[in-house]
């Protein structure tokens, strides 16, 4: 409560809030709903979505930008493959974190090795997107492998990889540079959680003649859950929104579509359709907020 | 603890060690391998590996040198002195292996001039061997650059925006039309379009302003929500910390229609204020913890000798509230220096650092070279921070990714 003393006119806290609520009103309350708005209208934000369909055609009406979004052919590769990206890279990223974050606690030059797997988060996912493409280059047009993996592969006696154009593999490759960008940031959460223990039970479970594989499933990992839970919650709401890496590697050619590309490449193009697929997206994550925020609030009432 | 069992001890430990290190290295080499690759030469970049920058016998014609000239000319070319390869002055005789190939077929002392190994008698293949050989005989005679050596040649064409074949500092030397339609060979094509110079001042320009203004209206509304009394309180600051949840994709378009009814598309003034009210959320939030968890004590003393709620903002809560503001200041800075979606839609004539080097790649590959500077160019300000303010950097990156 705000102590009487400091009681002021009634005009007074309006004045210092006015210019964030201001700003707040016009460039994220009213754009969102805009947003929703223009998910039902064609292709130049003018009239109704409706409109764009053609006699004979499957058509859901004023929905017709949401067929688009659930239906086509582009945009369910992009779902197929966010999910791919949920399912493998974000337990890969978190175990990958959760792995280094352990090791490295046993070693004395700990912050060093810790600052360089978090490194790639001060830096822009294009500039990343750059570092990778020159790892997974493939020299086509004969002479010497120029990137590292191809000229590994090529040392080895094998075919050189198109690791980027590839149906097969290029999803996984881009999913590489995810945990390579994003395991630095598990790390140091959960790294934060490992040393929070308490020192004695898990002193208590060794003296028993625990093995470490025992000690890590059965008494660390229990204890450190929720921060997996809200390391895990926050990569699968960053997945979801996954956009510059793919753009710079591959432009969401060769298969590797993801939601929030699509959504870029049709602003200009069709704005109805993409700002369906941008309410699509805050659909999907609103799922994981609400869990979060539970989840928060349960651990606010127990405090 | 006898040295025995203290060796024992090391042993085991050594898997671990390997554990750690491997996995630095992992995270280490991609980011190397494009560093070393952006010192040097382009056409060491595409032609060998950046694993083999240091190593001497990368000149490529060596070893077709060392099978046709050097017994008698020796590994240095400095032998027979009638004919010192290493001399420029005969190395500017043969621009093209085919006048070498000539040279070759002239008897020197009425004996052939190559007795053992013979060249192939086909002149394709000959020349096919020559080719290198001259390429070596230049980097003998200084005329080539050799490809150990390093260069800062990647920087500087990232800088000007350099698309040619050679590079930018060569081709203003030799005077090469196509480069002079597009430069003026001075500094002022530090400035050009299409360089990252012009990226690196625009990424500045966008960046301090939409740091500094979301921050000083955060401030001045979480003093609001912490110190002063008014109605719907708790339910005003619920709705805002909730705004943090939608994402950018939902806010774009809208904003950018907009934008171009009033005129203000590819400004800076259009990007700092979606900048400010797109981070105003966060800082909100974050900053009406920091200031409400002050002692109230301190405040209560300021007002009973009289002082305004505006002085005890000024004097009292912005000062008080400098580590959150340096952590929330870190985060909103390189949140904003890294951008690429937000400048690519607003300002599209004025492309930011990250925006320039998508503008740069050729998707052959044939510019490795200039990628590699232009990365680097923009590496350079996060890295600073991150290396100098690591610990509020770690604090607010780890709290403020969890937005929207």
């Amino acid at each position: 409560m705000v102590p009487k003393i400091m009681k002021q006119g009634r005009l007074a806290p309006w004045l210092y809030l006015a210019p964030a609520l201001f700003i707040m009103l016009v460039f994220v309350i009213y754009p969102a709903f805009n947003t929703i708005v223009l998910s039902f209208m064609d292709r130049t934000g003018s009239q109704s979505a409706a409109t764009a369909c053609t006699a004979g055609q499957p058509c859901w009406g004023v929905l017709e930008n949401y067929r688009y979004a659930l239906t086509n052919p582009l945009m369910l590769n992009a779902l197929r493959n966010n999910a791919l990206w949920l399912v493998l890279m974000v337990p890969g990223t978190v175990a990958v974190g959760l792995l280094f974050a352990l090791l490295a606690d046993r070693v004395r030059y700990e912050s060093l090795a810790k600052s360089i797997v978090f490194m790639p988060m001060a830096i822009s996912f294009i500039g990343a997107g750059v570092i990778w493409r020159f790892v997974y280059y493939i020299q086509t047009s004969g002479g010497p492998q120029i990137g590292l993996l191809n000229a590994i592969l090529v040392k080895l006696g094998a075919q050189p990889v198109a690791f980027l154009s590839g149906s097969r593999i290029n999803n996984f490759a881009l999913m590489v540079v995810g945990v390579w960008l994003w395991a630095g940031f598990c790390m140091t959460i959960l790294s934060a959680a490992v040393k929070g223990l308490p020192g004695e039970v898990l002193e208590a479970a060794r003296v028993d003649g625990a093995s470490e594989w025992h000690v890590f499933w059965r008494v660390m990992f229990p204890m450190i859950l929720p921060t997996v839970i809200v390391v895990t919650t926050t990569m699968v709401i960053n997945v979801l929104k996954i956009f510059d890496i793919v753009f710079v590697m591959t432009g969401g050619n060769f298969g590797t579509e993801v939601i929030a590309n699509r959504m870029f490449q049709l602003i200009v193009t069709d704005t109805g359709k993409s700002m369906a697929i941008a309410v699509l997206l805050i659909l999907l994550t609103i799922p994981v907020l609400i869990f979060n925020i539970r989840r928060f609030r349960a651990e606010e009432a127990m405090r | 603890m006898n040295p025995l069992a203290k060796l024992n001890q090391s042993l085991r430990r050594l898997p671990l060690h390997l554990a750690v290190i491997l996995m630095c290295l992992l995270w280490v080499i991609p980011t190397l391998g494009l560093f070393i690759s952006s010192f040097r030469t382009r056409q060491a970049v595409r032609e060998t590996g950046w694993w083999n920058a240091f190593s001497r016998a990368a000149v490529p014609g060596q070893a077709e040198y060392d099978t046709y000239c050097a017994s008698c000319h020796g590994g240095d070319g400095t032998q027979i002195a009638n004919a010192n390869l290493a001399d420029p002055n005969i190395g500017d005789q043969f621009t093209r292996s085919i006048n070498l190939l000539v040279e070759l077929k002239k008897p020197i002392n009425n004996a052939p001039h190559l007795v053992d190994p013979q060249l192939p008698a086909n002149a394709t293949q000959a020349q096919a061997i020559l080719s290198p050989i001259l390429n070596y005989m230049h980097a003998l005679a200084g005329k080539k650059e050799t490809k150990g050596q390093l260069t800062l040649n990647n920087y500087v064409d990232a800088l000007v925006g350099y698309k040619g074949t050679a590079d930018y500092l060569s081709d203003c030397d030799n005077k090469v039309a196509s480069t002079l339609a597009v430069f003026k060979c001075n500094t002022s094509d530090l400035l050009s379009e299409a360089g990252m110079g012009r990226a690196f001042i625009n990424t500045v320009i966008v960046a301090i302003p939409s740091t500094l203004i979301p921050i000083f209206f955060a401030a001045l509304a979480a003093y609001a929500f912490a110190w002063l009394d008014f109605k719907g309180r708790q339910w005003l600051f619920a709705v805002l910390v909730g705004l943090q949840i939608i994402p950018l994709q939902m806010v774009l378009v809208p904003i950018a229609r907009l934008y171009v009814n009033i005129g203000l598309q590819s400004s800076f003034l259009g990007i700092w204020l979606f900048h400010t009210g797109f981070g105003l959320p966060y800082a909100i939030y974050l900053m009406r913890n920091f200031i409400g968890s002050l002692p109230r004590e301190i405040f209560e003393s300021v007002y009973l000798d009289g002082a305004s709620h505006w002085t005890a903002f000024r004097r009292l809560a912005l000062p008080l509230a400098m580590p959150a503001i340096a952590s929330l200041g870190i985060f909103q800075f390189l949140w904003i220096w890294n951008d690429f979606l937000v400048a690519k839609v607003f300002l599209s004539t004025k492309p930011v650092l990250t925006v320039q080097i998508t503008n740069l790649i050729d998707p052959l590959g044939g510019n490795w070279n200039i990628l590699t500077g232009a990365a680097f160019l923009s590496f350079i300000i996060p890295m600073i921070v991150f290396f100098s303010f690591q610990r509020y950097f770690t604090r607010g990156m780890l709290s403020g990714s969890v937005k929207g």
